[in-house]
C-alpha cells in the first residue's frame, strides 16, 4: 500500500498541490483523474521521487520514502516500475535491451537468465520475437507494451503509469487497459494509473480519485463517478454536450 | 545573477557527476562506447582541420620570411612551435566544442525532455553518473590522443604545404622542426587539452541535463553548450598560459 500524507507542492510561488492526503491499495488499479493542468502528474511524480514534496510525506507499505537517505530511497525504486507519458524507452537501446535494463542495472543475473526473463516479459505483452526492434521501428502501442515489460522486469511492487493511453487509439487502449489489469491482479501489485481518459477509469479503475484545483475532491469507485452528483466531476464525466445528453436522457428514465 | 546561479547549479551537478557508478561492468562499457562517439567519431574532422591548418601555418610564415637574416629552417620551427603551443590544443579544442558540444548537449537534452532521465532516476538510477562521467572521462582520456595525432598531421601538412609549393626542402623543414625542441611544450599542450575535454564535455551536459521543454529548447540549449564551451575554453587558455608558460 501507498500512503500519501498531506503532500503540497508549489512551483514558483505557484501552489499546484494541496494538502493532498490519500491511500493507494495493493491488488488494485486505484485510478487519479482529473484535468488537464490540475496536479495529476506532479502528484505522481511526488509519490515516485522525481519531486521533492514541500509539505507532507509518501509512504510505501509503511516505509517512509519522503524522509530516506539516497540508498534506502534506491532499494524502493527498484520495487517501482513506472510507465511514463511518452514511454521514455531509451532511443539508443533495442527492445531487448531496454527490458533488461533494469535487470543489468540492479542483478547478478547471468546473460541467459536476464534473456530468460527478457523474453518472459516481452512475451506476457505479445511482444514475443520483436527483441531485436529499435524503440523507433515500433508503433506507439508497441511501445506502451515494451514499456509496461520494462517496468515488469524487476517483479516490481508498485507500478506507475502516467496517462498510459495518450496517443493511442480506442482499441490499442483497451488492449493497454487490459494488460495493466492483468499484471495488477496476476502479480497482486500497488498499481497507480494517473488519466484522463474516462474509458479507462470505467473499464479498469477499481478505486478513483478525483483531483481538481490541486485537492483530493472526490474519492469512490467506478460506479459512484457515474452515478454522483458532484457538480465538479458531472463536469469532467460529461464534459461534452453529447454526454451530457446522454446524462439528461438517463436521468429522465430514472424519473 | 543568473550567472552565479548556473556557476552553483553546475558545481552541484558535477559533485553528483562523481559518484560511485551503480555497476563497474556497466560503467566501462559505456566509457569505451562514449570513447568511441565522442574521440573515435572525431578523428576524421580532426584530421582533415589539422592538415589544412599546418599547411596553411607554414604557407603564411614563409611568405613572410622577407629578412634574408633569417634562418630557412625558422619556417619548421614556428609551424610546429605553432601548432603544438596553440593550433592543435585551442583550435582543435574549439571545433569539438561544436561537434562533441553540440551532440552531447541535444543527446542528454532530448532524453530529459522525452523522460529517459526521468525513467532512469525512477529505476533508482543515479542518471548523471550514469550519463555524464563516462563521457566526461571518455573525453579526458581520448582529447590527449586526438591532439597529439594532431600535432603530428599539421607537421605533415606543413611539410606538403611547403614541399608542393617549392617553398622548402623537406630536409630544412625537418632541421626546423627539431629545432630548439621543449618536451615541456607537450605536456602545456596536453594538460591544456584535458582541462579543455572537460570544460566542453561537463559544460555541454549541464545545459542538456537542465534542458526543459521540447525540441526547440533542446536546439537552443545546444547553441547555448557551444557558445559557453568555447568562452570558457578561451578564458581557461589564457589562465592556463599565464600559469604555465610565465
Amino acid at each position: 500500500m501507498i500512503e500519501v500524507v498531506n503532500v503540497s507542492k508549489s512551483f514558483n510561488g505557484v501552489q499546484v498541490l494541496h494538502d493532498i492526503s490519500t491511500s493507494f491499495e495493493k491488488g488494485k488499479v486505484n485510478m487519479v483523474i482529473g484535468q488537464s493542468g490540475e496536479g495529476k502528474s506532479v502528484l505522481a511524480k511526488c509519490i515516485v521521487g522525481l519531486h521533492a514534496p514541500d509539505k507532507g510525506y509518501i509512504s510505501y507499505g509503511g516505509r517512509n520514502f519522503t524522509e530516506m537517505n539516497r540508498r534506502d530511497r534506491k532499494t524502493i525504486r527498484q520495487e517501482i516500475g513506472m510507465l511514463f507519458q511518452g514511454s521514455a524507452l531509451f532511443d539508443s537501446m533495442t527492445v531487448a535491451e531496454n527490458v533488461m535494463f533494469p535487470l543489468t542495472m540492479f542483478t547478478k543475473m547471468t546473460k541467459k537468465e536476464k534473456l530468460d526473463r527478457v523474453n518472459f516479459c516481452l512475451d506476457r505483452v505479445n511482444l514475443d520475437g520483436k527483441n531485436s526492434l529499435y524503440p523507433a521501428e515500433c508503433s506507439g502501442g508497441m511501445q506502451k507494451r515494451i514499456a509496461i515489460a520494462r517496468a515488469i522486469a524487476m517483479n516490481p511492487q508498485y507500478l506507475f503509469c502516467d496517462e498510459p493511453n495518450s496517443g493511442l487509439d480506442p482499441k490499442t487502449s483497451i488492449v493497454i487497459d487490459n494488460l495493466i489489469r492483468e499484471i495488477t491482479y496476476e502479480y497482486d501489485i500497488t498499481t497507480v494509473v494517473i488519466t484522463h481518459d474516462m474509458n479507462s477509469v470505467i473499464e479498469i479503475g477499481d478505486n478513483i480519485m478525483f483531483i481538481h484545483e490541486g485537492r483530493n475532491w472526490w474519492h469512490g469507485d467506478r460506479k459512484s463517478i457515474i452515478t454522483t452528483e458532484n457538480p465538479e466531476i458531472l463536469d469532467f464525466v460529461y464534459a461534452s454536450d453529447f454526454m451530457k445528453e446522454i446524462r439528461a436522457s438517463m436521468q429522465e428514465k430514472r424519473l | 545573477m543568473r550567472i552565479i546561479r548556473n556557476i552553483g547549479k553546475y558545481m552541484i551537478m558535477l559533485w553528483i557527476v562523481f559518484s560511485r557508478p551503480e555497476k563497474w561492468r556497466v560503467f566501462r562499457e559505456r566509457l569505451f562506447q562514449e570513447i568511441h562517439f565522442i574521440g573515435i567519431n572525431s578523428i576524421p574532422i580532426v584530421a582533415l582541420m589539422s592538415v589544412f591548418m599546418g599547411g596553411v601555418i607554414a604557407l603564411q610564415t614563409a611568405s613572410n620570411m622577407t629578412s634574408p637574416w633569417l634562418p630557412a629552417y625558422t619556417i619548421g620551427y614556428i609551424t610546429r612551435s605553432s601548432t603544438i603551443l596553440e593550433f592543435s590544443p585551442t583550435m582543435i579544442s574549439l571545433i569539438l566544442a561544436g561537434k562533441v558540444g553540440s551532440n552531447v548537449a541535444s543527446e542528454i537534452g532530448t532524453m530529459k525532455t522525452t523522460e529517459q532521465i526521468d525513467a532512469l532516476e525512477v529505476m533508482g538510477v543515479n542518471s548523471l553518473t550514469f550519463l555524464v562521467l563516462p563521457k566526461i572521462l571518455g573525453a579526458v582520456l581520448f582529447f590527449p590522443v586526438l591532439i597529439i595525432f594532431s600535432i603530428g598531421l599539421s607537421l605533415v601538412g606543413g611539410w606538403l604545404a611547403l614541399v608542393l609549393s617549392e617553398l622548402s626542402s623537406t630536409e630544412i623543414y625537418v632541421i626546423g622542426i627539431r629545432s630548439f625542441f621543449l618536451p615541456g611544450d607537450i605536456v602545456y599542450a596536453l594538460v591544456k587539452t584535458v582541462v579543455f575535454a572537460f570544460l566542453i564535455v561537463s559544460i555541454s551536459s549541464f545545459y542538456g541535463y537542465y534542458t526543459k521543454g521540447g525540441a526547440l529548447d533542446v536546439g537552443k540549449s545546444a547553441t547555448k553548450a557551444v557558445v559557453s564551451a568555447s568562452v570558457a575554453i578561451l578564458i581557461a587558455n589564457f589562465f592556463l598560459t599565464q600559469m604555465i608558460l610565465l
